[in-house]
């Protein structure tokens, strides 16, 4: 029998119609719709009896309380923890990714020393002891020198027992050169300190106050503890609570106040006097709080009547001279109003006289150490260690001056002014920068000016990153000695920057460290026992985890239980006593230089000619600019008016953007005096005309390919603008530039 | 140089060839088709009975792999010794969670030392135990991932048997061969052993379609008491997506009316 054709073709048709009354079919289809549901590939986590530690995010300053769940060894979610003072059971989309950056792929791996270039990315894997040895024999050399003073350390925080470690290492080693990251809380600090004589920083009682009045503050957009001001401002939203925003562009905090408040930008100071103005003429300050508990008023009020009637401020600011009176009435009839400043989520300082001017309108209304005021605000007092055993070498080395000026003759009052640095390197004025260590900080990402801080940082001979991730600055470094991150380590957390009640949070391990990581406690403990001698003696502990233990003494055992201390027995004399000033009372004018409150306009840079356009940075919650970059989760929220694919988009107004000849999603360059950049624009209503604005948090070129090259780093475009008062970058801004591509 | 007449001659002489040709091919195909009406249909048949053998009895032998477990565990011989029943060793933590099946942590109280001479026995304390590794078991009624089960709610809620589900396998005096799904790599006691999806028992699936099943006659007798709370809502809702037709539906009371009618089981 011959096989043709059609007998081939009939089986065939046969074994379908087999097929089709056979289950193979139908198994086959539900099986492969299980199996791409569910990839193999796809990580699950594993299945198990769960457990909870509490412990503190220290990704932002924040600084909330978290609950993590583990299952096994894995910690597989990260939640508020319920109860903890500062966010009661709240988190960030920041903390709530924080996973991705213990388990992530950005990670340091191990101590690693360069081996090409700088910034060319090729490292050598080193141990522990051969990456202290190599910090030891350097500081060695430089101590023997002569010249300790030349080492600088860049970090986050100074505060805890980290913070503290650090400047006491330096200390004793002989270095006045410890800088701490800006933000506003410096403007604040030198505001107390000027008129309330105290070293403290500001706590607002936000959960008291009845009306707030925000000079440019994203409350629920990072100012702050992020999480406390978003549940302060839902709990304003259901008690009545007014808030004013008063900003040139629709952030989110705006578009969800009772009242937006468009001004020019860098006017804020301007309206505040101008408030003041109305408040005095119109007699609605506290008379029992001036007459008793302020100083030199009658010199501010001079100035304030004289310069900042309702319609020369309405010049100024581009605020309706009507809409200022009404506004001050409103801001002075309340019971407990409270004015608060600081750019955005405040992680740059605004100038002096700004700060100032906003602080003098809640002395106006007497409403400063009260119920929902302002209070001055010290760190609890619980670091008690022995007197820092200090040899000749480290005497001479305090001596000098410190490479940012901060307490030089020309700005005597001011702590840290890191903006100041990269200059003073460039230029040598002083000294070399002979060695520099970054911890708890990307200065590289977040200083504004990047191309200078670049050139700066190549002119330091020997630098050295404690970051655990390979950020921007870790890349310029020449050893790299990866601290454990937060999830990994202890730290003693003090409650973050506006809350008025004294909490320490206790970070724990919530799973061991991952990869060859070390507590930067114990590095410090290490360089120091290497250094031998005085420095050695100022150390006395084992390792930081001993130093911890010892600090915390009896709070110790519930830290560790409950997760955090707080007591009135934490609270300093800045808290009891309101002002320390030589008269006793508020001063509104500083006695020592005359400084009043009132607007003094930041030059910023740029020819207005050339560049028509104001560039303004901003933030928003779901894009990180600190020295933490967004983990992907974080990425992925961006909305694509802000970031699609590689590309960021600059919101402009339509107007403006007619008259550019741009259109909605077409391609721009963006050019200031200091860089350009190739941006997308946004058309969006909720910009002033003649602005454009750019979100900080993008434009990473480290970290790892979801952050890495997407949209433009801000501070590229931006230079810092020395505020002649405090020595403070008061850059809002930028002249900018929008051209075709 | 050649003319259109050339052309013309040429294309005449071909199809001279052709008809030439054409008588001889003719006869063959004739010859073919006389034979073929059988042959067609008895292929068509050879066809479906190739594919019912294949798809009834060759697949489902290529489809799971057999694995054997780490363990031959006796269910029979423990339950005797223990006085909770399953729940001695596949417990409920204490936040509510099941505990599913053992570590080491429940066995180690007997077994830290070897008992008796079974091999089993001792390959589980020598193996396991002195070295502290978790036993690699393979669980049968694994749901996949994107699933969300909760024990608390059968056993403690509606206070179901465990055999319901899991059938005698706490009667059973050794473990079944593990038939792994090759394409899912889930066991095949999701699917049953009937390839073709026959049940006589509840514990024979665990598909979607036998929680729906059970879940749509404990929802009737519900119904009957008039007592209607929203967990019973959205399981209505699952029901609907399984068997639309099986529910009286009122008006407006859809998956589409309903949120989160789908993740209340999955995820």
């Amino acid at each position: 029998m011959k096989i043709g054709r059609r007998d081939f073709l009939s089986f065939v048709i046969g074994g379908a119609a087999g097929t089709a009354l056979s289950p193979l079919p139908w198994k086959l289809m539900d099986d492969v719709s299980i199996w791409t549901q569910m990839w193999p590939w796809t990580p699950v986590p594993e299945n198990g009896e769960a457990s909870y530690i509490n412990s503190v995010c220290t990704l932002c300053p924040g600084r909330c309380g978290i609950t993590v769940r583990k299952i096994g060894n894995r910690a597989v979610k990260i939640e508020g923890m319920e109860g903890y003072p500062v966010n009661d059971g709240g988190l960030c989309l920041l903390g709530l990714s924080g996973l991705q950056l213990l388990y992530g792929p950005t990670r340091v791996k191990s101590p690693l020393k360069r081996s090409g270039k700088r910034g060319q990315g090729k490292w050598e894997r080193i141990s522990w002891k051969e990456a202290i040895s190599k910090i030891v024999e350097k500081l060695g050399e430089l101590r023997t020198k002569g010249r300790p003073h030349t080492v600088g350390v860049i970090s986050g925080s100074d505060r805890g027992t980290v913070g503290h470690l650090i400047e006491r290492f330096l200390t004793a080693y002989g270095s006045p050169n410890f800088f701490r990251m800006a933000s506003v809380r410096d403007s604040y600090e030198l505001t107390l300190h000027t008129m309330q004589g105290v070293q403290a920083f500001p706590g607002f009682d936000f959960e008291n106050a009845d009306f707030i009045l925000s000079f440019g503050s994203d409350i629920i957009d990072g100012w702050g503890s992020p999480v406390r001001m978003m549940r302060a401002n839902s709990a304003w939203k259901s008690a009545g609570v007014k808030v004013i925003q008063i900003e040139s562009r629709l952030s989110n905090t705006a578009a969800k106040s009772d009242k937006w408040i468009p001004i020019n930008p860098g006017t804020e100071a301007a309206l505040a006097m101008g408030l003041a103005h109305v408040m005095i003429k119109e007699s609605l300050y506290d008379t029992g709080f001036i007459s008793n508990d302020a100083d030199r008023f009658d010199d501010w009020k001079q100035l304030v009547i004289n310069k900042y009637s309702p319609d020369s401020v309405a010049a100024i600011t581009g605020i309706d001279a009507g809409t200022i009176v009404v506004m001050a009435r409103r801001f002075a009839h309340a019971s407990r109003p409270l004015a608060i400043c600081g750019r955005g989520n405040g992680t740059h300082p605004v100038s002096l006289t700004e700060c100032m001017a906003v602080h003098a309108l809640n002395a106006l209304t007497g409403n400063i150490n009260k119920k929902g005021g302002i209070f001055a605000v010290a760190d609890p007092d619980y670091i008690h260690w022995p007197e820092i055993d200090m040899d000749a070498t480290a005497a001479v080395g305090m001596q000098h001056e410190r490479l940012d000026g901060a307490g030089s003759r020309k700005y005597p009052s001011s702590r840290y002014l890191l903006n100041r640095l990269p200059k003073s390197i460039l230029s040598e004025a002083l000294y070399p920068l002979e060695s520099l260590f970054i911890t708890d900080a990307n200065p590289l990402y977040t200083l504004m000016d990047t191309q200078d801080t670049q050139k700066a940082f190549e002119k330091v001979p020997f630098v050295v990153s404690f970051s655990s991730y390979m950020d921007e600055t870790a890349r310029q470094a020449d050893l790299i000695l990866p601290n454990h991150v937060y999830l990994e380590r202890y730290e003693d957390v003090p409650m973050p920057f506006g809350m008025v009640h004294p909490v320490i949070g206790l970070a724990k391990p919530v799973v061991k460290p991952q990869l060859n990581t070390k507590h930067v406690g114990d590095v410090i403990v290490e360089i120091a026992k290497g250094l031998g001698g005085s420095v050695a003696n100022t150390f006395p502990w084992k390792s930081y985890y001993s130093c911890l233990k010892e600090t915390l003494g009896e709070k110790w055992e519930t830290m560790v239980e409950k997760g955090f201390w707080s007591g009135s027995e934490l609270m300093t004399q800045a808290l009891k006593t309101s002002f320390d000033t030589v008269s006793g009372k508020f001063e509104f004018v500083d006695p020592d230089t005359g400084l009043k409150p009132q607007f003094k306009p930041v030059s910023i840079e740029g020819d207005e000619r050339r560049y028509p356009l104001l560039l303004l940075p901003y933030d928003a919650i779901r894009l990180a600019g600190g020295h933490i970059g967004d983990p992907p989760f974080a990425v992925k929220t961006v909305e694509d008016v802000v970031l699609k694919h590689q590309d960021v988009f600059v919101e402009i107004n339509p107007k403006t953007a007619r008259a550019v000849g741009l259109n909605e999603g077409q391609y721009a360059l963006l050019g200031t005096p200091i860089g350009t950049g190739k941006v997308r624009v946004h058309l969006f209503e909720g910009i002033m005309p003649g602005i454009v604005a750019l979100p900080r948090g993008l434009g990473h070129t480290a970290y790892d390919d979801y952050l890495a090259g997407k949209g433009i780093n801000v501070n590229t475009l931006i230079g810092p603008v020395e505020d002649p008062d405090s020595g403070m970058n008061a850059a809002w801004g930028i002249r900018a530039k929008l051209s075709k591509v | 140089m050649s003319t259109s007449d050339d052309h013309a001659k040429e294309m005449i002489k071909d199809a001279a060839h052709e008809t030439a040709a054409q008588p001889s091919r003719k006869g063959t195909v004739q010859e073919q088709d006389k034979g073929s009406g059988g042959n067609i249909i008895l292929f068509f048949v050879l066809g479906v009975f190739a594919s019912l053998i294949l798809g009834w009895i060759i697949f489902p032998k290529l489809l799971y792999s057999k694995k054997k477990q780490p363990i031959d565990f006796n269910h029979a011989f423990h339950i005797s010794q223990v006085d909770n029943g399953c729940e001695s060793c596949h417990f409920f933590r204490k936040d509510g969670t099941f505990s599913g099946v053992p570590k080491l942590e429940q066995c180690i109280d007997c077994h830290e030392e070897i008992q008796g001479i079974d091999p089993n026995e001792i390959k589980f304390v020598e193996d396991y135990v002195s070295k502290w590794r978790q036993v690699p078991w393979l669980i049968y009624s694994k749901q996949p991932n994107c699933v969300f089960f909760s024990h608390a709610a059968h056993i403690k809620g509606a206070h179901m048997d465990c055999v319901t589900c899991h059938g005698h396998i706490g009667e059973s005096k050794s473990l079944k061969v593990y038939e792994q799904n090759r394409i899912t790599g889930y066991s095949r006691d999701i699917w049953g052993e009937s390839i073709a999806g026959f049940q006589k028992n509840t514990w024979d699936r665990m598909k979607m379609d036998d929680c729906a099943e059970c879940h749509q006659r404990t929802a009737a007798s519900i119904e009957k008491t008039g007592v209607k709370s929203p967990t019973h809502r959205y399981i209505d809702n699952i029901i609907n997506v399984v068997s639309p037709w099986s529910l009286s539906t009122e008006k407006g009371d859809s998956v589409q009316t309903h949120r989160d009618a789908c993740f209340v089981c999955h995820k």
